[in-house]
């Protein structure tokens, strides 16, 4: 008995062994980011989705009396019962539809096209480093506001249009959909059919809407502010490159777009997929600029999903359809990033199940581990 | 430090003398410095007489602090609340009943009206706008048109429209929304529902003639859509000169003043339609919370901001007129150039107190926003199904 107490594995777990003392040493380092997660974190988001599905009418705690469980009585009414809400809904999808699909593949292009701009050793390069990026430090509020008198009916970029004896439109005052606009341009206007279905309370003819003139003035400015942050993880990112790489193939004759295509590209596509994924997540929950510009006008054409479940909770106080829009936008979110995710990522590399088959055992410390960390790869 | 010491002092010696006084909080929705101020000094004077303290708040976004305030159930224990919120919030059981408010019978009955919900009172009137014809009298002249042309009906307006529209200026401009243009569908005899507020009736012969007539003038060219022509709202095109005629309420008077003094401008009644007369009508109100631990000196803080004397200081600090009805005969005098706006007050309509009235009006002002290009017919009949689901 006394042999196997000493050399048995049965009561090992209660050793406390070398590492013993800094499991908790790591949780008293870890608290106090623990404790702020948890406050500003997951209780606000425990509290969000317990709204969501009840009735609580914003008088008192939303654990009080006031608050009833409905279930999913709130996403209901906005995904199949037609209404206000629900036609609300899908034009801020719609609207942000629209606004994602502009504004993260040319802010991205553009991104990495400034970022391989001030890659070179040029003299005076560090000052467009920082005017790229200068927009991007500038409170979105600001620029909001300055945004609003450039582009005033009689501002400056109409002004400027002007010039060159063109009639800039009213901008922020313009629901026309630019799809609209450009199929008016070859005579085709409203057609009854796709006027007389609808989707989530929108026509089929206003999703096809494309972007208001009003909307396309925050893509602009979602691409002139957010285009130098990305500059910058695309920058970091191709300093990282071996230059010996593109030395190498610059001596087996590589153009420079070959070199870029064959060598950046590949190189930084796990940069691409942050820059892709951070875009997506900014640009589904953009809210500040629409409160303080428009607020969703004209014709609920800037309306995003964010503004929306702001507006719905506070100012019309229903605050369970509120927390579901803001749930909605969130499986949206996740979706899209999982998405990108199977996209970029690398095709070379070797398929899961072959990569540690012959290693991988019960026993095998590292499988759990490595599996978790590559299951974003999973389809 | 010397002055930080001397505050301390101060506050410790203000707050020993006021030990047992209670403090009620009040949170307000200001127009600017000029109400503020005012507001702060009527609470300052109903401290001195009182000895309650009341703290004034002014919120920079009144319905989102409101609700947070609701929400801890630690609210302002007053506040403003405009009438198209105030079913929304008492359904929520957010308010408490002013129904035994000491001055409730000085107030004007329909102002009184627009604040009930079901039976009881939930905001005292503090006061009250109308919207009116406001004219630039330079146009005028300009364009040959005398006193005696002031527009008393339709006909009579779309003439004066088209012949103030000269000059690269148009005839008239409002914003497109619900809250000016709605006075057409009054003036013709339409209204949002039925008399006894249980159908919708946005899609009514009356409404549709309302807009058919502003879509007339649109199309002839005499009137234009405040986002036609770039600006903000009625007072802004009117103050640069965009248009010689808009329809606004008594607060331009403030606007013009402060941004465009040079403008010279009458305002006179609307003018009747098919129907007759109308005009729409907007409320300020004193709100108490249900949560207030503090409910009968708030009272008495209300009862004492909605008095004469208060309400005619606001009227000459900041242009509004006065919810009492005592204060009419003297608010005239004073101001006989705005007479137009109070005179409306006899025949003017509020927005029907139901719950979430608020969210099916901002759907009503987004379609108008796209009145020039689509059809009246189907913006009606879109807010009328709107309205009728929230009538239930």
């Amino acid at each position: 008995v006394a042999s196997r107490v000493a050399g048995g594995r049965w009561w090992r777990w209660r050793e406390p062994g070398i590492r013993g003392h800094q499991a908790a040493a790591g949780w008293l380092f870890l608290a106090p980011v623990i404790v702020i997660l948890g406050v500003f974190l997951v209780v606000p988001i425990a509290m969000a989705a317990w709204v969501s599905v009840s009735d609580w009418n914003g008088n008192g705690s939303p654990f009080g009396p006031n608050a009833h469980y409905v279930g999913l009585e709130n996403y209901r009414h906005l995904l199949t019962t037609p209404g206000l809400d629900q036609s609300n809904f899908g034009t801020s999808i719609r609207n942000n539809f629209y606004y994602v699909v502009l504004v993260v593949p040319i802010q991205t292009a553009l991104a990495l096209f400034l970022a391989v701009l001030v890659n070179r050793r040029v003299k005076g390069v560090g000052f467009f480093r920082t005017a790229f990026y200068f927009p991007s430090v500038t409170s979105s509020v600001a620029i909001t506001v300055l945004f609003l008198f450039l582009f005033d009916p009689a501002g400056a970029i109409n002004k400027l249009l002007s010039f060159f004896g063109a009639t800039g439109p009213a901008w922020f005052y313009d629901p026309r959909g630019l799809f609209h606009v450009i199929l008016a341009q070859f005579g085709v206007h409203q057609s009854s059919s796709l006027s007389n279905q609808f989707f989530l309370g929108v026509s089929y003819w206003d999703w096809l809407a494309g972007p208001s003139i009003a909307m396309c003035v925050f893509i602009i400015m979602a691409v002139f502010t957010t285009s130098g942050t990305f500059m910058l993880i695309f920058l970091a990112g191709l300093q990282h490159i071996d230059e010996s790489v593109n030395e190498a193939a610059a001596l087996d004759g590589a153009t420079e777009w070959k070199k870029f295509r064959y060598i950046t590209v590949p190189a930084i596509r796990p940069v691409l997929f942050t820059v892709v994924t951070l875009g997506l997540i900014g640009t589904w929950q953009v809210f500040d600029q629409i409160y303080v510009g428009t607020k969703g006008s004209p014709l609920n054409t800037t309306l995003t999903p964010a503004f929306l479940s702001f507006n719905t909770s506070f100012n019309s106080n229903n605050w369970g359809v509120g927390a579901a829009i803001a749930f909605i936008l969130f499986a949206i979110i996740v979706f899209l990033t999982g998405a990108t995710r199977l996209l970029t990522r690398n095709p070379d590399r070797v398929p899961r199940r072959r990569r540690f088959g012959p290693t991988q055992g019960p026993g095998d410390p590292n499988a759990s581990r490595v599996a978790s960390a590559t299951s974003g790869d999973a389809p | 430090m010397v002055v930080a010491l001397a505050v301390t002092a101060g506050t410790a010696l203000g707050s020993s003398q006021n030990r047992t006084a209670t403090t009620i909080t009040a949170l307000i929705g200001s127009s600017g410095p000029a109400e503020t101020f005012a507001v702060t000094n009527a609470a300052k004077a109903f401290t001195k007489q009182t000895g309650i303290q009341l703290n004034v708040i002014a919120a920079s976004d009144l319905g989102q602090q409101l609700a947070q305030g609701f929400a801890s159930g630690n609210p302002a224990d007053i506040f403003y609340l405009g009438n198209d919120q105030v079913a929304t919030y008492a359904k929520a059981g957010d308010l408490a009943s002013l129904d035994n408010l000491k001055n409730v019978k000085s107030f004007y009955p329909s102002l009184r009206a627009a604040y009930t919900y079901q039976g009881h009172l939930y905001a005292a009137p503090k006061d009250f706008s109308t919207l009116a014809l406001v004219i630039n009298t330079n146009s005028w002249k300009g364009a040959k048109l005398t006193s005696k042309d002031y527009p008393t009906t339709w006909k009579q307006l779309a003439a004066v429209a088209k012949k103030l529209t000269r000059n690269g200026q148009v005839g008239l401009c409002t914003n497109p929304e619900f809250h000016r243009l709605g006075v057409f569908m009054l003036q013709a005899g339409g209204w949002l529902v039925s008399k006894d507020g249980k159908t919708a009736t946005v899609n009514s012969k009356a409404n549709l003639a309302a807009f058919n007539f502003v879509k007339s003038m649109i199309n002839a060219g005499s009137m234009k859509l405040t986002n036609q022509i770039g600006a903000g709202w009625g007072g802004e095109g009117f103050g640069k000169k965009e248009c010689a005629m808009t329809i606004e309420g008594n607060w331009i008077a403030g606007a013009m003043k402060a941004d465009y003094p040079t403008v010279p401008y009458k305002a006179v009644e609307l003018p009747a339609g098919p129907a007759g007369k109308g005009t729409l009508q907007y409320d300020g109100g004193w709100g108490l919370a249900a949560a207030s631990k503090n409910k009968a000196e708030a009272m008495a803080a209300i009862s004492y901001l909605t008095q004469t004397k208060v309400e005619m200081g606001n009227a000459k600090a900041f242009g509004v007129m006065p919810s009492v009805v005592a204060d009419a005969k003297e608010w005239k005098k004073l101001y006989p150039q705005y007479a137009a706006f109070l005179t409306g007050g006899t025949y003017s309509t509020s927005i029907p107190t139901v719950p979430d009235i608020a969210t099916v009006l901002g759907d009503f002002n987004q379609q108008l926003q796209g009145l020039p290009q689509s059809d009246p017919k189907s913006i009606l009949n879109r807010v009328n199904g709107e309205l009728q689901s929230i009538l239930k």
